[in-house]
């Protein structure tokens, strides 16, 4: 039972994390008809951006953090909307998923290039200790993480639902043309868009640097899952993300715990293929609506 | 077929073009150079131990230049990137051997040097592998020369650590599911159960895998007494930090990576009391290793782990066994490096008394080192096997 | 006349080809036999995905299957004939199975599916030593036999690969010009209406993921005599992503697309040795700039560079 717990608990801590990267997939998804294949790197990026205002610039790490976080929404919000995305119109299809996949391989060549090819520690923002729940030793920062997503995706369903500014994204997703005509601004809609899903993997990269360490290949795992936990929510619903990546973590300890230690990584592909097949709108989806 | 034509003409000319690129700097050693290329893993998972490799050969080629080369003639080494890709790692040490290459040094990865070693072996020509994988030796390839020993080497060190020092009837054992792990895993489990030890879990983990919860939780309900960890570095911090969470208390062993400088620095406090069976360390307590390793930090401003030194002994090598026949042959080089034995007081460059067996397996002393206060201390000293 | 041109002009690509590696060294050859190999699973790719329109990113697992197919058989010392039938049949028939998902969901969904069964793939080849290998894979393939010729020579192979090649080459002209080939890209242009012009979408569909998948099973027939090497690792989802990159930087449904998208990405690392550590950033800067400005890929480039050849020459002129 403490084992079944330890497990549960710890899989809902990393799930979170894979929540956060999936939530801005969808986003960007949703809004410009993006798959981006770059996600992966969208969220190792920002934590060497901090590692270079800390050890390069010699910041202190509050001022690192802010910087990383302002170039990531720089970087990865607006220069990959108007350098990348926007080039191909609104129907990029294939080539802009071809552009993504090279964005994918010049920021991780870029990182190891110019910053290393080793792991790096990353420091912690959250409080190390640990506590005992029924026989399961529980960290606090897994506990934060996990709260942290919650709140993301509680405070951006509220925004989107709540606000002006919320319902004209939405209405610019589901349908441009119609909310062109009753005045949204669409194309800055989609801009929102980007950034936000910049913000979020910023905020995603300095929660699970410190477990992760900071490593330019981090992405190719992380963003595979992130795909995988969007589709398995269901990609019109932030709240699917969430779901989606909080069970892809629990399953994977579950599946490594009882089931099998070889095939630990086979669930989740598993899982998404029969999603794909059997529900495409995903767990939680709705067969039409979109999120934004 | 409108436009056929320009894609074809371009076709041509980048054929043609690649061709003339290819042909000319193939053949531009004089008498007075000797070439010893340096192929391995600059880019791609095995990026960290190829380039440390790399670097420390480049140390040696520098050093042996300034003192006026091998019988005269100037080394040079240019540098391959194999990509961690045993398919790319087989065409680039082709390429190397078309040009001549006197001595190849590299590859690191097991699963290249396991490819591209047909190559050498076929055309004749020594190579001085990074390589610690069993088969590498047990293949009867005349031409290949370790830097480092095969973990097989290791396992009767770590057994002996288990059974002797250690005194446990019970362990666990956790590991990554690539050739590095599966190699060091099939070794130590067969030698362990053989001395009478029970393996009460055996854990695979995948490489880059982040959540080591379930392995730690299963190791912890399987009332295993040690565990022996056979991960890569950012695996092994990872393992640490989960052990350290759920209070593990049962000592952690490794093999080479466990208690390596980076996995100290990536873990943090939680790497505290790990131990290691290390073949050769930047910790060890040698002057000549300490001093390599600070040359190598005051040169790239990065530490070195001990790929670093594989590659500046594997290039002294070759000098120093070059001298003894004479001439460069590389098939007497080959015959001489069999069974000989270069002592470090005579031949300062190889930092340890060095022996290489008929199958090119390496033996030298070896150390068991555990974590303390942040650094990799050398609890005890194996003699060379 | 047009078709005229084109006959002039394959004739003088294999005779280039076959002087190629003439006194070149083995490096030369290996190397070319590497392009041919990725030319064939590109070429099948380039079925699958720029004829029918349908997107896989499974192809890296499709030779992975021809090329244990062929190693476990010509290690057991049967000829490798056998061990390429045995791998083209077995892709077949998986790719035909993998082809039904592609009756239900398009696009993205689709990549996704055929992501996760190149994954599987790997987790089955790295697990399932009996068979595989493990991760230690299988090594030590001889080279093919035909009749009294042995191919063990890196040259002999060469040529071997390249007949090959040339055949596959052929074999996949006449499918693209038959009334399947037609049929396959009225499929991509609108399915719709190729339903309402009485073609059976559903076997089109499941039809040239099959044949895709066979061209990924021959290209895996000849990497392991090539490489004499197969590991798990060779076949994952990065080598798909990489062959995917290869087709649609050469030119999506374009007959030879597949074969200049491979060459760039064989021959590249060659051509930019100089820029050592920035080529693959350089690379991936060219294809972001080629997809932004021409999504038709290189081909593309050269016939939109074709079109307007007097305006070109005036500037040469001046």
């Amino acid at each position: 039972m403490a084992q079944f717990l330890q497990v549960l608990l710890s899989g809902l801590a990393t799930g979170s994390i894979y929540a956060l990267a999936a939530v801005g997939f969808s986003l960007v998804w949703q809004a410009a008809q993006a798959v981006n294949f770059a996600q992966g790197e969208f969220v190792m990026l920002p934590a060497f951006l901090v590692l270079i205002g800390e050890h390069w610039l010699h910041w202190p790490l509050w001022a690192a953090l802010l910087f990383g976080f302002a170039l990531s929404i720089l970087l990865l919000g607006l220069a990959f909307k108007r350098l990348i995305v926007q080039p191909f119109g609104p129907d990029g299809g294939l080539p802009l998923v071809i552009a993504t996949m090279a964005l994918s391989i010049l920021l991780k060549e870029a990182v190891k290039t110019f910053y290393g090819a080793e792991a790096e520690p990353f420091p912690s923002l959250l409080p190390n200790g640990t506590f005992h729940v029924g026989g399961a030793v529980v960290s606090v920062r897994d506990v934060l993480n996990l709260l942290a997503a919650l709140a993301v995706v509680l405070l951006l369903t509220l925004f989107l639902d709540r606000t002006k500014t919320g319902r004209q994204m939405q209405a610019a997703a589901q349908n441009p043309g119609v909310a062109e005509i009753l005045g949204v601004d669409v194309a800055r809609m989609t801009l929102y868009a980007f950034l936000l899903n910049a913000a979020l993997a910023a905020v995603a990269s300095f929660l699970i640097t410190p477990v992760y360490l900071a490593k330019f290949s981090n992405g190719e795992s992380l963003g595979i899952v992130a795909f995988i936990a969007a589709i398995i929510g269901g990609f019109n619903r932030i709240r699917g993300a969430l779901v989606g990546g909080l069970l892809i973590g629990v399953l994977d300890n579950l599946t490594a715990t009882y089931v099998t230690l070889s095939y630990r990584a086979a669930l989740p592909l598993v899982l998404l293929i029969a999603v794909i097949l059997w529900r495409p709108q995903g767990l939680l989806g709705d067969e039409e609506a979109r999120i934004v | 077929m409108r436009g056929f034509m320009p894609m074809r003409r371009a076709a041509v000319v980048a054929i043609a073009g690649a061709l003339v690129a290819w042909h000319a700097p193939a053949q531009a050693q004089n008498n007075k150079t000797v070439l010893i290329p340096c192929v391995c893993e600059l880019s791609g998972a095995g990026a960290v131990s190829g380039t440390n490799y790399r670097d420390g050969a480049h140390i040696a080629v520098n050093e042996i230049n300034a003192a006026g080369g091998i019988l005269g003639h100037k080394i040079v080494m240019h540098d391959y990137d194999t990509q961690t890709n045993p398919m790319v790692s087989r065409a680039l040490v082709q390429k190397v051997v078309d040009a001549g290459a006197y001595v190849v040094m590299g590859t690191v990865y097991s699963g290249s040097t396991d490819v591209n070693m047909l190559v050498t072996e076929h055309a004749g020509v020594p190579q001085i592998t990074g390589s610690e994988a069993p088969d590498i030796t047990q293949k009867g390839d005349p031409y290949i020369f370790r830097t480092s020993s095969g973990s097989e080497k290791d396992i009767p060190a770590l057994v002996d650590y288990f059974t002797q020092t250690l005194k446990v009837k019970k362990v666990a054992v956790e590991w990554v599911q690539n050739d590095f792990g599966k190699g060091g895993h099939d070794l130590f489990v067969q030698a362990i159960r053989k001395a009478g030890v029970q393996v009460v879990a055996d854990v695979p983990s995948e490489q880059g895998q982040v959540d080591f919860s379930p392995d730690v939780a299963k190791i912890k309900q399987s009332g295993a007494q040690a565990v022996f960890v056979y991960v890569n570095e950012e695996e092994a911090a990872r393992f640490l930090k989960e052990a350290k969470k759920q209070a593990l208390t049962v000592p952690l062993v490794g093999d080479v990576t466990l208690t390596d400088q980076k996995v100290i620095e990536l873990a943090g406090p939680a790497a505290e009391g790990a131990i290691a069976h290390v073949g050769l360390t930047v910790s060890a307590p040698v002057p000549s290793i300490q001093e390599f390793v600070a040359k190598f930090r005051k040169i790239y401003h990065h530490n070195t782990d001990h790929n670093g030194i594989k590659g500046y002994i594997g290039v002294y090598a070759i000098k120093y066994v070059t001298e003894m026949i004479g001439t460069f042959d590389r098939k007497a080089f080959a015959a001489k490096m069999h069974g000989l034995t270069l002592d470090a007081k005579k031949y300062p460059g190889m930092l340890l008394t060095t022996s290489w067996d008929k199958t090119g397996e390496l033996s030298r002393e070896s150390f068991m080192t555990q974590v303390k206060g942040g650094k990799a201390v050398v609890i005890a000293t194996i003699p060379a096997n | 006349m047009r078709g005229h041109r084109e006959a002039i002009g394959v004739a003088v690509v294999v005779a280039a080809l076959i002087v190629a590696p003439l006194g070149q060294g083995n490096y030369i050859a290996y190397l070319l036999c590497s392009w041919l190999m990725l030319a064939i699973a590109a070429m099948g790719l380039n079925l699958t995905l720029g004829y029918a329109g349908r997107i896989s990113l499974a192809q890296a697992s499709f030779i992975g299957i021809g090329a244990y197919a062929t190693s476990i058989v010509t290690l057991a010392h049967y000829p490798w004939v056998l061990g390429m039938a045995v791998g083209v049949v077995l892709c077949f028939v998986v790719g035909l199975l993998l082809g039904f998902p592609a009756l239900r969901v398009r696009g993205h969904y689709l990549a996704f599916v055929t992501l996760a069964f190149n994954s599987l793939f790997f987790l089955v080849a790295r697990n399932e030593d009996w068979l595989t290998g493990g991760t230690y894979g299988l090594s030590g393939m001889p080279r093919p036999r035909i009749g009294p010729v042995s191919t063990s020579g890196q040259l002999a192979f060469y040529y071997f690969t390249l007949a090959v090649a040339l055949l596959a080459a052929v074999v996949l002209r006449l499918i693209v010009r038959s009334p399947w080939g037609r049929a396959f890209k009225a499929l991509r242009e609108n399915e719709v209406r190729a339903e309402s012009l009485g073609l059976d979408v559903r076997r089109l569909t499941l039809l040239a993921f099959a044949i895709g998948s066979a061209y990924g099973g021959l290209a895996g027939a000849i990497e392991a005599p090539l490489v004499q090497y197969i590991d798990p690792g060779s076949f994952d989802v990065v080598q798909s992503l990489s062959l995917l990159l290869m087709v649609v930087v050469g030119g999506l449904g374009e007959f030879w697309g597949p074969v200049l998208g491979s060459a760039v990405a064989v021959l590249l690392p060659e051509a930019l040795r100089v820029t050592a550590a920035y080529y693959l950033m350089l690379y991936a800067i060219a294809v972001i700039l080629l997809m932004t400005r021409c999504p038709g890929g290189l081909i593309g480039l050269a016939r939109r560079i074709a079109a307007r050849p007097a305006r070109r020459r005036g500037a040469a002129v001046s």
